[in-house]
């Protein structure tokens, strides 16, 4: 299980979090402007690195804040980050 | 009038030397969200004589305990009956952008005490219970044995559980089960 760095609550399981997937996924300026090609690749596809990863958490049964850490999905270690 | 039961009104207290376990029923729970950096949050502290906590994972006692529950959230436990604080609290920041919500039917308190109640919550949380790191005046949101709890250490081996009234019923039946072997001696 992973242990997860709450920038809030400090380390705690995995089980306590939800997860929201990959951080930083903008939101179109434009969405009408944009080719269902394009918006289906907004809305489905997103990376999936071996290293560096920036990702979204919830802390549902803590906190229930929404935070952004980058963890490395090699060796599960996390590095938190600022501004989340 | 029917008579009020508690989520554990059918709970049979455990008072062992080693180990006590019994309800504390119907306290009056009050949500308060507020920008802990607003004059609304000092008025707030005012009124309920206890300033907000703002280091995380801690909580203030007064006339009530004041729990942190997140960065602009706190649970005030006020003693049983407690009506008039909620419309205290409305009147000290009328009109400011604030959440104020009774929760007193949400959760029902469970007192845990004597010299083993962090075996007992050992065996169901992973959090690190030793009174260096989870001492007095420091709380919690966590899981214990699944379910949702919020977690308060008080003086000595003391803790207070705080679950939700439809799990009540389940963590009781697990606290007993834990208990058995703490029982023993």
């Amino acid at each position: 299980m992973l242990l997860i760095p709450c920038p809030w609550c400090g380390p705690r399981d995995e089980a306590e979090f939800h997860y929201g997937g990959q951080a930083h996924v903008a939101y179109p300026a434009d969405p009408a402007a944009l080719s269902d090609e394009e918006w289906a690749r907004y809305l489905f596809f997103r990376d999936n690195p071996k290293g560096r990863f920036a990702e979204r958490w919830s802390h549902t049964a803590g906190c229930r804040r929404w935070f952004t850490l980058t963890r490395d999905t090699a060796t599960g270690v996390f590095e938190s980050e600022a501004g989340a | 009038m029917a008579e009020r039961l508690s989520p554990l009104a059918g709970f049979e207290p455990v008072s062992a030397e080693s180990l006590r376990i019994e309800e504390i029923p119907f306290l009056t729970q009050l949500d308060v969200r507020v920008d802990p950096k607003s004059r609304a949050a000092a008025e707030i502290g005012l009124a309920l004589g206890v300033p907000l906590p703002t280091e995380p994972g801690t909580y203030a006692s007064g006339d009530c305990d004041v729990l942190w529950t997140g960065p602009d959230e706190w649970l005030v436990l006020a003693p049983p009956g407690a009506e008039g604080l909620e419309g205290r609290l409305r009147e000290a920041c009328a009109g400011a952008h604030v959440g104020i919500t009774d929760v007193s039917a949400q959760r029902t308190a469970v007192l845990v005490d004597g010299p083993r109640s962090r075996d007992l919550l050992a065996h169901g949380c992973a959090l690190d219970l030793h009174p260096r790191v989870f001492g007095p005046g420091r709380c919690a949101q966590t899981v214990l044995a699944r379910a949702q709890v919020v977690l308060a250490a008080r003086e000595g081996d003391a803790f207070m559980i705080l679950v939700r009234s439809s799990f009540a019923g389940y963590l009781g039946a697990w606290l007993l089960d834990a208990a058995a072997e703490h029982l023993l001696d």
